[in-house]
């Protein structure tokens, strides 16, 4: 074994830190999915009957249906009987002040670096926290309100707002879409609700925590932006989940409408429990997020930091639909030990003159296997339609896989698609160099893979780029962080 | 012995025909091609004819194209025609050896299968069967993947002829080989054909393949072939595709590569109805090389896909996929490349391109560069295009006092120019360039070259 | 400073160097010359710790410790500075991060404190008007899209920041206009001190008419085959190297 072996083996040893378990009183209804089930979610929540037909219906839909099989992942079967679809730290309502917050749960936060203080926040962050199924406080949402953006959790969003949430929910990602879409539209539980208004530049980044605690649980959420015209928001999503030997299921949906002149961001940070370095364990992770650029001039940019769960099964989307609409997908998806990753991004072109762009850049560690499936499609009216795609893969190490699956659909003369793909490891002269300067390879290899993917850490908000530049470490390096 | 059919499964059909035609295609006393026509129904009974949703033939229903009521011909038909009245090849000026095969049938203009001076054994397929088993049976269908591809296991199951080329040790065969597979019938038919070309170890090969449609019938074929290239053998291989736009034609070329040899493939689609080809490379052993290269070339109703998977097995070899497309009109047009790179297979370099323009508001282009890697010591890319030609480039043109059609036709011909130019033999690739360029221009039609005047 | 003694070198199995004898003492500057293929980046790399140069033989003594037990940043970290010929590019890492990153391992070496960007940016902007460096080079990544003369620059550039005790250049003159020549040897000139020490390999004699060496040293077939002062250079200028491989042919 040669030094620069020995390191990587080292650094791709890393332990995940967010892994502890809150002891809180959480309230759990029974195992097994049916329509009783559904009901009895709905009920929980005192949902509109429209709802309860939306679950309804999709809940019907998804006993069709088949889990898809063809991504480049190998998934044991999953017993949907053996989980639970609801679990709620213990509480009556939202809280309304911090001082009925569990200290627990304050504490769980402030352990993950997302104090629940306004006053302790990051500088013009807002945050939904949402603990297993529910939203447990959402902070700033006054301040917001005072400028007519609402940003409050699903639940919330469902008794003051119904009429947004009817007109936009499932309008993006159909309750009959795909497999775990309509998984999720039946038994979704809490998520983040927000709505910028026509001609406002939302002031802060906002964004949703995510943390699954309660053992045997699935997490379903769902998360609905609308961007009125010439409106800009940036949201980010952060996650993680404690270390148990079992796998626990996350299936979520995100949805997002983009209207006319309006600037939607997304960002995650995806840092899901991804199983111990045996492959025991961990989340698997299938999201649907999708978002509609349905006005003319608006754009959708979708950024992506994924590090986490066992299994990833994600493909964020954009339907450019109106005239002179932009997507983007900027992503780093790092796999390592038995992780599985199967994530890309679509792009539907739809509209004159859209244009989209694809950067992905994949790292493979250890025994795990990463791919990139994308697709861009030109729909015939789509007239000077642009898209540029660059998919790259760094391997680290000789037990792991890249893989890159592009699909690309022209059906229009004027379009113009380009995708380019390279396959690399680090170049021992490249760590040789860095040694030559004093640098040990460790923190070579650290400098040159933070080099790589660059170009996407760049698009993150500045207060999470640094934040994403220091998982990407920890997830392959096992210095702690 | 015609047989006509209708039945609603398509492949409940193709077994069913086989069990009708067991006499004929079991009859030969040979039991060892008999067992391998036997588990070939089995395996395409158990594989089924891809459907729609089958990933590999995404882009082309090949089961619909399938169902159709064909034909079937089962053993050599005489057909009474002198081929000089019919036909003159594109290709006249090179020095070759032709060969013709008549509706998958070697066409006997002599000895069925010839050992010539230097050891090179050239002929029927069918005839080297009986002649040289050894030979044939040590790779006949050693490559051709039946047992999970279920269009190679249909051919496999049902061709009866073809031709055999055996280039032995250190032999390097200077003359080019043509072989001219002609459709010629009175209804429409299903032809199944079978080539296989070995090369032993340091031989080298040059063979060019046209695929030639002489009446208007419809015409199906499902061709299988097999090319087995030793260690340090070089294999070119051409092929040249211009039958008419009832035609459906499907190509699978399978090719074993041993250590250090060098296998060249181009495939130039000049015309057909449907096209899908499928070439499957096994990089079996050190340092080899392969470049699998295509130009197609669509307009009207015409789909032209072509799919490609090397396989990467040991270390130190290198490929390149280079295809490139124009189409105009309603023309359909796919590409899918598959680079696998193998645990073991280090120091791997493997690079894709696939560029098309299109021409018309109502072409289409689909294409799935794909790479699946599981070495980490390795070079590999992929880049995939689909645009117009480059409105700056023909404007400079016209600047200079070139008419557009002119400068349009410039380009295009540049574009293409770059798969042509990779052609190994000289002549070849000069007769070949003057065809695209008449393509191009309009001025070659599958009419171009036959003398029947049927339209 | 440096005592090369009897060192063999192979590359793959093939013996490259087959005995070379030389020591540096501090405040002096050797030239070693030579045809292509003789050895002289072979010796380069052996002493920066290329892994793939395997020493098959005799002795590296680098200020009284043993060189060839050190790992290459730890020979980097106790001065030894390798001017490469070819430099590698590392896409999306900046010469800034990069070039603070090594001197602040060069400092925790030291037992100093790190510098903060604003300190190493200054150090940045005197050391590039020192060595006459394009002030945009820095801001792009490590040799990315350079040139081959803003590569070499960028070399010289590097160490003058991180100021070696012994400084090793590899061919750093090939391929250079006299404009980038001076720019190189002046940064070799400043660094001269009683304390440090360089070794200029090169091909040709041009570069040592701007840096001045105190021996000249012939390579050939993997041996030191002649050493002499200055003028040794100027004589293998004017008669080319086949009058010291006839010579050695001859014996």
């Amino acid at each position: 074994m040669t030094e620069q072996d020995k390191i990587l083996n080292d650094v791709t040893q890393g332990e995940y830190k967010y892994g502890f378990h809150t002891d809180i009183e959480t309230e759990t209804i029974p195992k097994g999915l049916n329509e009783e089930v559904v009901r009895i979610i709905s009920a929980k929540k005192n949902e509109p009957e429209w709802l309860l037909e939306f679950r309804l219906k999709a809940f019907r839909n998804w006993q069709k249906m088949k889990m898809p099989t063809w991504p480049h992942l190998t998934i044991p079967e999953i017993d949907y009987q053996d989980i639970i679809y609801y679990a709620a730290p213990k509480q009556n309502a939202k809280y309304t002040s911090l001082d009925e917050v569990d200290p627990e749960l304050i504490d769980t936060f402030n352990k993950l670096g997302i104090p629940l203080e306004e006053q302790k926040s990051l500088a013009g962050v807002a945050v939904d926290a949402v603990i297993d199924s529910v939203s447990v406080k959402t902070t700033f949402s006054e301040t917001l309100a005072e400028m007519g953006i609402i940003f409050c959790s699903f639940s919330e969003a469902v008794k003051n707002h119904p009429d947004l949430v009817k007109k936009y929910l499932g309008s993006v990602v159909p309750s009959t879409d795909n497999y775990f879409a309509a998984l999720n539209s039946a038994v979704f539980s809490d998520g983040s609700f927000c709505f910028i208004p026509k001609g406002v530049r939302c002031p802060m980044e906002l964004s949703t925590y995510f943390r699954i605690n309660a053992a045997n649980t699935g997490q379903f959420e769902r998360t609905l932006l609308v961007a009125d015209d010439n409106s800009y928001v940036s949201y980010l999503e952060g996650c993680t989940a404690p270390q148990r030997d079992e796998n626990q299921l996350h299936a979520a949906v995100v949805e997002l409408v983009a209207m006319e002149n309006a600037e939607l961001k997304y960002s995650t940070v995806q840092n899901w429990y991804p199983g111990n370095k045996d492959g025991l364990g961990g989340i698997y992770n299938f999201v649907t997020k999708r978002g509609i650029a349905k006005g003319d001039n608006s754009k959708i940019s979708w950024t992506q930091v994924e590090t986490g769960s066992a299994v990833t099964w994600k493909y964020p989307s954009c339907i450019l639909k109106g005239d002179n609409s932009t997507g983007e997908f900027f992503s780093v998806a790092v796999t390592n030990n038995h992780q599985q990753a199967d994530t890309g991004s679509k792009m539907m072109h739809i509209g004159k003159n859209t244009k989209s762009l694809i950067i992905s850049k994949g790292i493979s560690a250890g025994k795990s296997q990463n791919s990139y499936r994308g697709l861009v499609k030109v729909l015939k009216g789509a007239e000077k339609a642009r898209n540029f795609s660059q998919c790259d893969s760094l391997l680290l190490g000789d037990k792991c896989g890249a893989h890159t699956f592009p699909y690309i659909e022209t059906d229009n003369s004027t379009a113009i698609v380009e995708h380019e793909a390279t396959t690399s490891k680090i170049g021992e002269d490249q760590i040789f160099y860095c040694n030559q300067r004093g640098i040990t390879t460790e923190t070579a290899i650290g400098m040159i893979i933070n080099g790589y993917a660059k170009e996407v850490l760049n698009k993150l908000p500045m207060e999470f780029a640094v934040e994403a530049q220091k998982l990407l470490q920890i997830s392959l390096e096992g210095s702690v962080g | 012995m015609n047989i006509e059919y209708k039945l609603a499964d398509v492949t409940e059909s193709f077994v069913s025909l086989f069990e009708a035609n067991r006499n004929i295609l079991l009859a030969e006393n040979n039991e060892h091609l008999n067992s391998i026509r036997r588990e070939a129904v089995t395996s395409l009974a158990k594989l089924k004819i891809p459907g729609k949703k089958s990933e590999n033939y995404k882009y082309t229903a090949i089961g619909d194209l399938l169902f159709e009521e064909m034909n079937h011909v089962f053993s050599p038909k005489k057909i009474e025609f002198n081929i000089e009245d019919i036909f003159s090849c594109d290709i006249p000026e090179i020095d070759t050896q032709a060969i013709l095969v008549l509706n998958g049938f070697f066409l006997n203009q002599g000895e069925e299968i010839t050992k010539l001076e230097n050891g090179v054994i050239i002929g029927s397929l069918r005839a080297a069967m009986k002649s040289y088993p050894d030979l044939v049976y040590k790779h006949f269908a050693q490559y051709s993947d039946y047992k999970n591809d279920p269009i190679a296991a249909l051919n496999t199951a049902f061709a009866q002829d073809g031709v055999f080329l055996y280039v032995p040790k250190n032999v390097k065969h200077e003359k080019s080989i043509q072989i001219i597979h002609l459709l010629l019938s009175e209804e429409d038919q299903m032809v199944q054909h079978r080539n296989l070309f070995i090369l032993e170890e340091g031989a080298e090969a040059n063979v060019v393949i046209c695929d030639h449609s002489l009446s208007i019938q419809k015409f199906i074929t499902n061709s299988v072939t097999e090319v087995f290239a030793d260690k340090n053998s070089n294999f070119n291989i051409t092929r040249v595709q211009n039958e008419h736009d009832k035609s459906v034609q499907i190509t699978n070329s399978f090719i074993q590569q041993e250590q250090d040899s060098t296998v060249t493939s181009n495939t130039i689609s000049l015309h057909g109805g449907v096209i899908r080809n499928n070439i499957k490379v096994n990089l079996n052993g050190e340092n080899c090389e392969n470049n699998s290269l295509g130009l197609f070339l669509a307009d009207k109703e015409q789909h032209i896909d072509n799919s490609i998977y090397i396989n990467h097995l040991k270390p130190n070899c290198t490929s390149n996929q280079l295809y490139k497309g124009i189409l105009d009109e309603n023309a359909r047009g796919a590409f899918a490349g598959r680079i696998h790179v193998w645990p073991d297979a280090q120091k791997t370099m493997a690079y894709q391109k696939n560029n098309n323009i299109l021409l018309s508001d109502d072409a289409k282009m689909n294409s799935k560069p794909q790479l699946e890697i599981y070495a980490d010591d390795v070079k590999c890319s992929h880049g995939a295009t689909v645009g117009q030609l480059d409105e700056e480039a023909l404007f400079y043109m016209r600047s200079r006092g070139i008419n557009e059609r002119e400068s349009r036709l410039l380009l295009m011909y540049a574009f293409a120019h770059e798969v042509i130019s990779e052609i190994k033999l000289p002549a070849l690739r000069e007769r070949i360039d003057e065809l695209v360029e008449k393509r191009l221009r309009g001025e070659l039609s599958r009419c171009n070259n036959c003398k029947m005047n049927c339209r | 400073m440096l005592k090369i003694n009897n060192l063999k070198v192979n590359i793959n199995d093939k013996q490259i160097l087959k005995g070379i004898n030389l020591e540096v003492k501090a405040g002096e500057v050797h030239a070693i010359m030579g045809p292509n293929g003789s050895g002289k980046s072979t010796l380069a790399s052996a002493l920066a710790g290329r892994e793939y140069v395997s020493v098959t033989d005799g002795s590296i003594e680098y200020l009284g410790k043993d060189l060839l037990d050190m790992n290459p940043e730890v020979r980097a970290l106790e001065g030894i500075f390798l001017g490469f010929q070819y430099p590698v590019e590392i896409p999306g890492v900046s010469m800034v991060n990069f070039m603070r990153t090594a001197i602040n391992e060069q400092r925790k070496y030291k037992n100093l404190e790190a510098l903060s960007a604003a300190e190493f940016l200054k150090l940045m902007h005197e050391k590039k008007s020192v060595v006459g460096i394009d002030s945009n080079l820095t801001k792009r990544s490590v040799n990315e899209g350079f040139s081959g003369g803003e590569k070499k620059k960028n070399e010289i550039f590097q160490m003058a920041l991180l100021e070696p005790r012994l400084a090793i250049l590899d061919e750093t003159d090939s391929g250079l206009d006299i404009d980038a020549l001076r720019i190189v040897a002046n940064g070799v000139n400043l660094l001269k001190s009683p304390e440090t020490a360089s070794i200029i390999i090169t091909h040709y004699q041009r570069l040592l008419d701007y840096i001045v060496p105190d021996f000249v040293h012939v390579l050939y077939k993997g041996r030191i085959v002649k050493s002499g002062g200055k003028e040794l250079a100027l004589e293998l200028e004017e008669k080319g190297y086949e009058w010291i491989t006839e010579e050695i042919t001859a014996e």
